[in-house]
């Protein structure tokens, strides 16, 4: 029988789950905690240098392995500096475990120091709390978090620790649970048979289908079988901003992304379908513009693990509650044995009018000979990474440009807060990336706005030896406010006009790290090839880009898919 | 339209405040709420009446059944339901006023569980709309203080909402 203290449990279920890297912040209620950390060495820890930050770096982690990360945070201010992490991870159903520290449970209640309710204050954002009442639960507490979080539509998962609980003298048997077992809580492991034949014929039938695919399918593991599924169909797909990647962007059948900056031809695609095939997407309201207007002749086949994201905003034909995974498969089955074929005229009279759709407009920009655009930047680092790169964003007119202009092909590569929209979310990704994934070029696309807040990190980067390349679109404004104001409030820039930014390069080369200005456009790409070339530095380039430009395609306020500005003139 | 959802959760502290904030978070309306525990002492049995379109009932339900805490849930307006709400009133009752409360109260079939010189407690069961009407009966000039349970309810037949 072995005995553990309480602390030196916790450090041991992170050990028996398999967990190797761990991002925090000390502090009084978790030091017992700490000091167990430091008598292991086993499972790491980074330390950041706000605790906002160690959330995105495990959440970056998880989005690019697809595994739970771990965050671990002392009580009351370092416990709500995670909020927003893990407000972000739950809009994105990111799998993830915040161990919190407490106050001691003789004090909880009376206000003590650092006592924060975090339980309560948590409770909007994660897919579940659980808080220790005993030593001896905390091997079972972390199983099930772990488990929680990691199963059915993942979440974050916050742990709340009562100093007490991890008293050093107080031991206690330890025995790590083999298998989680609630009654209460049973994801979904296969679709409906019945649900699926239906899909299948509806799909057979359908003259002008489209697949719609979301975030859920590179959760759940299945963009090989959406991919076949795609392909032996011969249907046009698109997929939301959290859903890149999870069908090759440079494959034919692909539209691009959809929604409020989507491309022309798939929001027209979809506006004119009649069978909108989802796929772990949620109908969310950057996607649907009014949902009155939504695609009126479509009939909607919904896959989605969670039924409560099934007719929440747009009501389903067919719904199906299972993993996108298995479903998928059971589709392409039924697809391979199926006697009806589809509609090959049909099919053709849609490419057709796709391929028209596509030759209207595409992605396009209008270049300048001697402003830099940002859109050709993002292109650049596109052709120069070869489309492999990790490429992590913040929020803003560089993070649509970084989406649209940046090709993927593989899952898990596009990084971003697409739910919550967190600005200061793409520099801790990108370390988390890095951390885990050492040899892959790491790229966090920002604005000048975004990156200030978090940019205390560049000390972690130093620190743990993090060469992410930081590219920086400086146009000098909040631009996606700016661009908003432009359209809406006839241009009265009401702050979104930053008059006092730092010297960029000298604030990397404070830190210990290296700082590139480009602000002529012949400079752009031999520049940028010279700091894809600087393997082992953080490299924080300040790209002066074109103040003026707008993110196009822009769908137009409360109207249907099709109503889009293509350009500050051109409205359709 | 108005829904009893009757729901069997874990009997664990924070579970109901879990329910709770869900309706708030998501901008469901609580008319009323009733929890307490059931004979197996790890369950809860919480009885919420709301109210909503087709589409937000079923928002509310299968939100409902994210809750971890969430064993099982039943929308008892759904088929053959028994109701029940239980209420304590403090009525003025002096002079010719006692007679003819004892009349109303007999008529409800109520009952009057305590007195004194002018005050009558009278305790009532029945659907709300039946102790609504008590009410109007009684006129509101004379009502000194109303506690309502809120809504109990259970299916008719040998439909049972257990584990």
């Amino acid at each position: 029988m072995e005995l553990l203290s309480g602390a030196d449990m916790l450090i041991r279920s992170l050990q028996d789950e398999g967990i190797e890297y761990i991002y925090g912040y000390p502090g009084g209620a978790a030091l017992h905690i700490y000091d167990a950390l430091f008598r292991q060495d086993k499972v790491k820890h980074i330390l950041v240098r706000h605790e906002q930050a160690a959330v995105h770096m495990a959440d970056g982690y998880a989005r690019a392995t697809g595994l739970p990360g771990t965050v671990l945070v002392t009580s009351g201010p370092g416990a709500t500096n995670t909020i927003t992490g893990i407000a972000t991870a739950f809009m994105d159903s990111i799998p993830l475990v915040v161990l919190c520290g407490q106050v001691a449970s003789t004090l909880i209640g009376e206000d003590a120091f650092q006592e924060t309710d975090m339980i309560g204050v948590s409770r909007p954002v994660v897919k579940h709390n659980l808080s220790v009442r005993h030593p001896e639960e905390i091997p079972g507490i972390i199983r099930k978090a772990y488990y929680i979080a990691a199963t059915g539509r993942p979440g974050p998962v916050v742990v709340d620790i009562p100093k007490d609980m991890t008293t050093p003298n107080e031991r206690y048997e330890y025995v790590f649970p083999k298998k989680v077992k609630l009654r209460s809580y049973n994801p979904a492991i296969r679709g409906h048979a019945g649900q699926i034949k239906k899909a299948v014929d509806m799909l057979m039938a359908a003259k002008r289908p489209i697949i719609y695919a979301g975030g859920g399918v590179i959760l759940g593991k299945a963009t090989d079988q959406l991919t076949e599924l795609v392909r032996m169909l011969g249907y046009p797909i698109t997929n939301t901003l959290m859903g890149i990647g999870c069908y090759p962007a440079s494959d034919r059948q692909h539209l691009g992304w959809l929604g409020m900056h989507g491309t022309y031809e798939s929001n027209m695609a979809m506006h004119h379908s009649d069978l909108i095939l989802c796929v772990g997407a949620r109908f969310d309201d950057r996607v649907t513009n009014a949902t009155e207007k939504f695609c009126p002749g479509a009939r909607i086949v919904h896959i989605d693990i969670d039924p409560a994201s099934i007719s929440k905003t747009i009501d389903a034909d067919v719904p199906i509650v299972g993993p996108v995974d298995a479903v998928l498969k059971e589709m392409i089955t039924l697809v391979r044995e199926s006697k009806e074929k589809p509609d090959a005229d049909a099919i053709a009279a849609w490419w057709k009018q796709i391929e028209e759709w596509r030759a209207f407009h595409g992605m396009r920009y209008e270049t300048s000979p001697d402003v830099i655009k940002p859109q050709e930047v993002v292109e650049a680092l596109c052709r120069l990474t070869n489309g492999e790169a990790f490429v992590t964003s913040d929020v803003g007119q560089h993070q649509m440009f970084a989406a649209q202009y940046y090709k993927f092909d593989r899952p898990n590569r596009w990084i971003n807060s697409g739910g919550l929209g967190t600005m200061g979310f793409g520099l801790p990704a990108a370390m988390g990336v890095k951390l885990t994934h050492p040899d892959d070029e790491v790229l966090c696309i920002t604005g000048e706005g975004s990156i200030q807040m978090n940019i205390q990190e560049l000390s972690t980067c130093k620190q743990y030896n993090l060469p992410v390349k930081i590219i920086n679109l400086n146009n000098q404004a909040l631009g996606m406010v700016k661009q908003w104001q432009d359209m809406n409030y006839e241009s009265r820039h009401a702050e979104s006009y930053m008059g006092s930014l730092p010297d960029f390069i000298k604030l990397a080369e404070a830190y210990g790290h290296v700082g590139v200005r480009i602000d002529r456009k012949e400079d752009l790409e031999p520049k940028l090839k010279e700091v894809l070339a600087m393997k082992d530095d953080l490299v924080f380039v300040d790209i002066y880009v074109d103040r003026f430009e707008h993110v196009y395609p822009m769908q137009v306020a409360r109207g249907s898919m099709k109503d889009m500005w293509l350009s500050k003139t051109e409205r359709v | 339209m108005r829904r009893i959802i009757s729901v069997l959760l874990e009997n664990e502290p924070g579970a109901l405040s879990r329910v709770v904030g869900l309706f708030s978070q998501r901008n469901y309306n609580i008319e009323t709420l009733t929890v307490a525990p059931t004979e197996d002492e790890t369950l809860s049995r919480l009885t919420v009446t709301t109210s909503g379109s087709d589409k937000v009932i079923e928002q509310i339900t299968k939100q409902l059944n994210k809750l971890i805490e969430v064993v099982k849930l039943v929308d008892l307006t759904e088929g053959a339901h028994i109701e029940r709400e239980l209420m304590l009133v403090k009525l003025k009752a002096t002079g010719s006023q006692r007679a003819e409360i004892k009349r109303t109260v007999d008529i409800f079939r109520g009952q009057i569980v305590d007195v004194t010189s002018s005050v009558y407690t009278v305790q009532l069961s029945g659907n709300s709309e039946k102790l609504d009407g008590f009410i109007q009966a009684i006129g509101t000039s004379g009502v000194l203080e109303v506690v309502r349970s809120g809504v109990s309810g259970i299916a008719r037949g040998e439909k049972v909402l257990s584990l």
